[in-house]
């Protein structure tokens, strides 16, 4: 199990330090949401929301 | 004394009935139909002819047939295997696996049919030979009866009260009432789980269930019943909708949730209530002084 891909907005990008994982800025709730679902989509991962306004795609 | 021929056949004819009564095609769909069925048939009779022979050898003192009987247990476990291995390989495309204790459950389970069938014919053969051919058919009758005694076991109902459960949101986390049961991040998936999700509730009836519900494999059992029985919305890559099962860690009980094909609560309940409980899960602490004692 490990995370994949992080998606954060413009408030929430600070929040997450560098670290190897890729993270993807999107401009608003809404796109965090279209970003996250085409993500685990893709990845055949799941999308998991840390309540922060960052949400973290987990590989299970 | 009956013929030789006459005990022989009194025994193979029971055993394979025996064998083909115990074949059960339900939901289950194991065996596999039609070619499961016929390994499963040609092996109970093999097991069947094997017993019936054994009392007719012994009594014309040819003791190496007893060697025949251990041969017959060596193959049959190394089938179990086979099983086993099998079913686990198919296991890996499962998108809601049985789990591996309900696979070992039933590779044993098919080992020991198949010894019940010897025990059948070695038992109508030897009542055969020692009186006649119709007390070896009302024994044939009596083993029968047995047989299928033995097909018989626990389900979860008979451990457990199942009742319906509140699916609801505290954030991102879906809950079944007090149970958390996992995070979601998409909304559309959230928007669905409420809208067709299903729960239930199971609280077991003593200290024997809580333990044995505690038992992940057992849990696994249940739900893949439950996504056998009603059809799941979950698919390759899309893990939202997976069924869980987690446990509520003061009282021990279980709330499960999925998003089914048939939206019955009524029907998701049986399923259930007829889930089998596993013979590597059930637990009796109760029988025990010290889990009397821990249990007041």
């Amino acid at each position: 199990m490990s995370i994949v891909a992080l998606v954060v907005t413009e408030d929430s990008k600070k929040k997450v330090l560098p670290g190897g994982t890729p993270v993807f800025i999107a401009s608003n709730a809404e796109e965090q949401q279209k970003l996250a679902h085409n993500l685990s989509r893709v990845l055949g991962a799941m999308a998991h929301d840390l309540e922060n306004e960052i949400i973290f795609i987990v590989k299970h | 004394m009956e013929q030789y021929s006459t005990i022989i056949l009194s025994g193979v004819v029971f055993g394979t009935l025996a064998r083909l009564l115990m074949l059960r095609n339900d939901y289950r769909l194991y065996p596999g139909y039609p070619h499961g069925y016929v390994t499963h048939i040609s092996l109970g009779f093999i097991a069947a002819a094997l017993g019936s022979v054994a009392i007719p050898a012994l009594a014309e003192k040819d003791f190496t047939a007893v060697t025949f009987l251990a041969l017959a247990a060596q193959q049959f476990r190394e089938i179990r295997n086979m099983e086993r291995e099998s079913l686990a390989r198919l296991e890996e495309r499962e998108l809601v696996p049985r789990g591996f204790d309900y696979i070992e459950g039933i590779a044993k389970v098919f080992e020991s049919r198949n010894y019940l069938v010897m025990a059948t014919s070695l038992l109508v053969s030897g009542i055969t030979f020692f009186q006649d051919i119709y007390w070896g058919m009302a024994a044939g009758v009596l083993a029968l009866a047995i047989a299928l005694k033995f097909m018989g076991g626990e389900t979860v109902g008979e451990i457990a009260t199942v009742q319906a459960a509140h699916l609801h949101f505290e954030g991102a986390f879906l809950k079944a009432d007090e149970v958390v049961l996992m995070n979601l991040g998409l909304k559309e998936a959230r928007e669905r789980i409420l809208k067709e999700g299903l729960a239930v509730r199971i609280t077991p009836n003593d200290d024997n269930a809580r333990l044995t519900l505690h038992n992940p494999g057992q849990r696994q059992a249940i739900i893949h019943t439950v996504a056998t029985l009603l059809g799941t919305k979950i698919e390759i890559g899309e893990y939202e909708f997976t069924p869980i099962a987690r446990k509520n860690l003061d009282s021990g009980e279980i709330c499960i949730a999925m998003v089914p094909n048939e939206p019955d609560i009524e029907c998701m309940i049986e399923a259930v209530k007829r889930t089998p409980v596993l013979e590597s899960a059930k637990r009796k602490p109760l029988s025990n002084s010290i889990g009397r004692l821990a249990a007041d």
